[in-house]
């Protein structure tokens, strides 16, 4: 870019983030749901993130904003144990959910990856039928007592991601053959249909056109009334519309977080300041 | 820096640039007849195989026959003792009957001889199998002998000097009369199929060979199917990847280029010598088949299980999925088609498999389809062996009749596995 743009978040998606943040005071007995503590990541040799603390607000959105590389996503992915699934990578701190260590021993890395759900950045159906990609959470986790109880799961949750009326004729076609907007939303419906406590989302919309993402965008704000909601992004304006706090990675540290607002309006760190701007990233 | 520069501009359509395009699609065509050439020669030769197969074992489908009315006599015949009846007397007695003429004793046994010496047992079978038959009249179509069989279909001349051919001139007389009268026919030759070896090229089928050939696979697929597919998600979905992994990977690889006369020796010693298995048994053949086919099945499995997008995995554990529910709800039916894809063509090359069977006993000579894993048997391709080592012409026909079932079997193999690909495999 050869010119520095003042500010890339317009006036009205501030106005947005302020009410936002309006509304994350107005929660006074909001607890930490997810408190990080001193948390570090390896990947081999390669010390991936460094030192991160961040408390996770109940019934709050936060997005991790940072440019490629910076570890947002490597931290998103440490909050359900996603990353025990990659060789050679090593989780040290302490990561409390509802005051439990989830990397103690005594919890099941099973159990915790549904009561944190996830929602990845290229939607991934099952190859598998609409009922099915809903069911298959419930099922395998003896949430429904019987085929009624799940189809009112499916139901439910379809309809929770917006997607219910779009596909509540065609329940028996697989759900790879829905558009891509419409996979993420079933992806979405998926994670929420074994009744998780967290939602976390990999760039969920960057896979998507501006159309699917504003539906997206609107979700995750719908969701936020049942669900504590992470999501990572690369989109500031994005972070600024849907979320009340905002954490900001940068070459692996956590460099500030707090309320959206005041992470777009006055960031304390001249890095944020740096990238909210596009000075890089 | 200021020596170098850039040429000013590029003439695209100076001489030299047009002799570069022309040199440039030259090249191209080249390339493509390089190309065309390669696969016309394989095709070619591929053909060539084929139509000498074709053309010398076309005459083994069918079979020179002629009727017979044998009268079933209680005195030759005990119905309290149908295994001992004097099935050749009254076999000859009917032969004897389509010629009413007199004969020496030399024409007499010349005629005689133009007459399956098994066809005997073909009455005896028949009379076996329905006691009631004893003191009536049967037809039977009795094979003629193989020089007359060979005679018939023009493949011993008639125009050479008596004493260079296997048929003599009586004979030639005989023959002729029997085929004035219309007697002798052609018809399919079900015996390839549906009867077991014999010395007699005019009885020997594949019988024995196919049902052999069928267990030792059974055997084959039983062992290596699990197995495999067990060691294949074990080395892909679990192990960790270290020196150890490597070691098993490259052994596996190693395992698969293994010169199959070598798992026939581990066989023979192992199998026959350590553990005192029977020889001859499909049972072995099937365990040593499997040893060459397991990693066939291991690689082939592996690279299925590769080719499930990580992305279903994520989905799977990012829901609360364990490690096997993810493997067993998911990547294996995703990967199925491509691991039965792998099974099929490696139990082809197992079925063509011919150097470890010889090893482990699988060419003897016998004379009943096996009834089970462990009676003696012989394998499609070591029936080919034995019948290619066999003098009698008939065999000749035979060798490569049974070739080209052994083809057609590898053919519709893998025609099922193309099929099961097209069929099953998901586009992503």
């Amino acid at each position: 870019m050869s010119e520095v743009e003042p500010m890339q978040v317009s006036a009205g998606e501030l106005a947005r983030a302020a009410q936002n943040a309006v509304q994350a005071e107005a929660q006074p007995t909001a607890h930490a749901r997810v408190a990080a503590r001193d948390v570090n990541v390896y990947y081999g040799e390669n010390h991936a993130l460094k030192h991160v603390d961040i408390d996770i607000y109940n019934n709050e959105v936060v997005s991790f904003i940072g440019p490629s590389g910076c570890g947002k996503s490597t931290f998103l992915r440490c909050l359900n144990r996603m990353n025990d699934v990659i060789e050679g990578c090593r989780v040290t701190g302490e990561i409390m959910l509802d005051n439990q260590d989830i990397y103690s021993r005594d919890l099941d890395v099973v159990q915790l990856r549904a009561r944190v759900g996830m929602v990845f950045q290229k939607p991934n159906p099952f190859p598998k039928s609409i009922y099915d990609n809903i069911a298959y959470g419930p099922r395998l986790h003896g949430i429904a007592a019987g085929k009624s109880e799940l189809d009112d799961i499916v139901e439910v949750s379809l309809s929770k991601a917006g997607l219910w009326e779009e596909v509540k004729d065609r329940l028996k076609e697989p759900g790879t053959g829905l558009s891509g907007g419409q996979q993420q939303r079933l992806c979405i419906a998926r994670a929420i249909a074994v009744n998780p406590e967290v939602i976390l989302m990999d760039e969920p919309c960057s896979a998507l056109d501006p159309i699917a993402t504003a539906k997206i965008e609107e979700l995750i704000d719908e969701l936020r009334q049942n669900f504590t909601i992470v999501i990572v992004t690369h989109s500031m304006q994005q972070a600024a519309r849907v979320s009340q706090r905002t954490a900001f990675f940068h070459l692996g540290t956590l460099v500030e977080w707090g309320e959206t607002e005041q992470i777009f309006t006055k960031p304390r760190d001249e890095r944020t300041q740096g990238y909210i701007t596009g000075r890089f990233g | 820096m200021a020596s170098i520069s850039m040429p000013e501009s590029h003439d695209w359509l100076s001489e030299s640039a047009r002799q570069r395009v022309q040199r440039r699609h030259a090249a191209d065509k080249r390339m493509r007849l390089y190309g065309l050439a390669a696969i016309g020669l394989a095709i070619g030769l591929l053909g060539v195989l084929l139509v000498s197969l074709i053309l010398s074992g076309y005459t083994a489908f069918v079979q020179t026959k002629v009727p017979l009315q044998v009268t079933v006599s209680p005195e030759q015949v005990k119905p309290d003792n149908l295994e001992r009846g004097n099935y050749r007397k009254l076999v000859r007695d009917a032969f004897l009957d389509l010629m009413p003429v007199e004969m020496s004793r030399s024409e007499q046994r010349d005629y005689l001889s133009m007459l399956s010496s098994g066809a005997p047992f073909l009455l005896r079978d028949r009379v076996l199998a329905d006691p009631s038959l004893v003191g009536q009249t049967v037809e039977i179509m009795a094979p003629l002998a193989d020089p007359m069989d060979q005679f018939h279909k023009g493949i011993i001349p008639r125009d050479v000097p008596e004493e260079q051919r296997r048929v003599n001139d009586v004979q030639i007389g005989y023959y002729d009369q029997l085929v004035a009268e219309g007697l002798v026919s052609t018809p399919f030759n079900w015996a390839l199929f549906f009867s077991p070896d014999s010395r007699f090229p005019e009885l020997a089928g594949l019988a024995g060979a196919l049902v052999g050939s069928f267990y030792a696979l059974l055997v084959c697929f039983l062992i290596s199917f699990p197995v495999g597919i067990a060691a294949a998600i074990y080395l892909e979905e679990f192990a960790r990847k270290n020196r150890w992994s490597d070691l098993i990977e490259v052994n596996i690889n190693n395992l698969a280029a293994v010169p199959s006369v070598v798992f026939g020796l581990l066989g023979l010693a192992v199998f026959l010598g350590f553990f005192g298995l029977p020889r001859s048994a499909p049972l072995v053949g099937g365990m040593v088949l499997s040893l060459m086919t397991l990693p066939t099945i291991i690689i082939a499995t592996r690279a299925a299980l590769k080719a499930v997008p990580p992305s279903i995995r994520e989905a799977a554990f990012g829901i609360g999925a364990s490690r096997h529910q993810v493997v067993t709800h998911h990547v294996l039916p995703l990967a199925l088609p491509g691991i039965l894809t792998g099974t099929i063509i490696g139990l082809a090359q197992a079925l063509g498999e011919t150097a470890p069977l010889l090893l482990i006993g699988m060419n003897a000579f016998i004379t009943s389809a096996p009834g089970g894993l462990t009676d003696p048997a012989t394998a499609l391709p070591t029936q080919i062996f034995i019948w290619a080592d066999s003098p009698e012409r008939g065999f000749v026909a035979r060798t490569s009749a049974a070739i080209l079932v052994l083809i057609g079997f590898l053919i519709i193999m893998n025609a099922i596995a193309i099929f099961l690909r097209q069929k099953l495999e998901r586009k992503w």
